[in-house]
């Protein structure tokens, strides 16, 4: 049997991770990357703490389905906004990304 | 040590190792290809955790729009940043901090909460969970609103992404 820490130890790990890259990559790309394992890690905490503390109920998983479909509405406007830019300035490093910067 | 625990631990190595290769690696269709490595992991552990469908839905949504996406917009934008130059700030190691004290933090709450190391109960029904869950999307008592929402969020997400990215006709 796999007690409920080891999953919440290892989101944990994976939350830190992604939030390395998002505070740390140049490129909007890599920042999203870096969104996604943190999403994914959350999704993890969610099923986990459905199967190990409400098993019964069925919450955790409709919050999980929610979870999928903001990331993947987050993904698409995300990567259109990123090519988007690039077509205007060519340009895909976040730090140039301050046209509404005064 | 049971098998699900050497399986566990595995496969929680190999992810992590993807996932730190995801942030570290210089080459971005690289760090695409060790993403689509992370998820497959984590598609495992809800096969672990007795939740298959979210298994499934994994592999066909992530891996098989997501990561696709991501793999699309790397290949697009790919002059601009060759793999020359610093990939990362030249303050990195402030956000290495930040990562840090973040996980030393939700760890020290995690370890005082008591059902910190609870095991599984016994699940009841397993084969009847998909049903459950697609009836309680839709009953009217249930999560009816929310799943309608995130209907309109992704269709309002599917507009914007084709009016922001599309070419613009002058």
């Amino acid at each position: 049997m796999i007690p409920l820490s080891w999953y919440l130890m290892f989101a944990a790990i994976l939350f830190c991770v992604g939030m390395y890259g998002v505070l740390v990559r140049k490129n909007a790309i890599a920042i999203l990357m870096g969104i996604e394992l943190m999403l994914n890690s959350v999704n993890i905490n969610l099923i986990a703490f459905w199967r190990y503390r409400s098993s019964d109920g069925i919450a955790g998983q409709a919050f999980a389905i929610i979870v999928f479909a903001v990331a993947a509405a987050e993904v698409a406007v995300g990567l259109a906004l990123i090519i988007s830019i690039y077509r205007r300035r060519s340009s895909v490093v976040a730090d140039d990304m301050n046209m509404l910067k005064w | 040590m049971t098998a699900e625990q050497l399986i566990f631990l595995i496969v929680a190595a190999v992810t992590l190792v993807a996932g730190i290769s995801v942030v570290t690696s210089r080459n971005l269709i690289h760090s695409a290809l060790w993403l689509i490595l992370t998820l497959f992991g984590v598609a495992i552990f809800y096969v672990l955790l007795d939740a298959g469908f979210f298994a499934v839905i994994q592999v066909i949504v992530y891996i098989g729009a997501i990561a696709i996406l991501f793999i699309f917009a790397a290949m697009l934008t790919r002059r601009v940043m060759q793999d020359t130059g610093p990939q990362t700030n030249p303050n990195w190691w402030f956000g290495g901090l930040i990562a840090l004290l973040l996980f030393a933090g939700i760890a020290f709450v995690l370890i005082n909460w008591q059902g910190f190391s609870s095991l599984a109960p016994e699940l009841a029904n397993p084969s009847g969970r998909i049903n459950q869950l697609g009836l309680a999307l839709v009953s009217l008592d249930q999560y009816v609103l929310p799943f309608e929402l995130a209907s309109v969020l992704l269709v309002a997400g599917m507009i914007g992404a084709i009016f922001v990215a599309g070419e613009k006709k002058q």
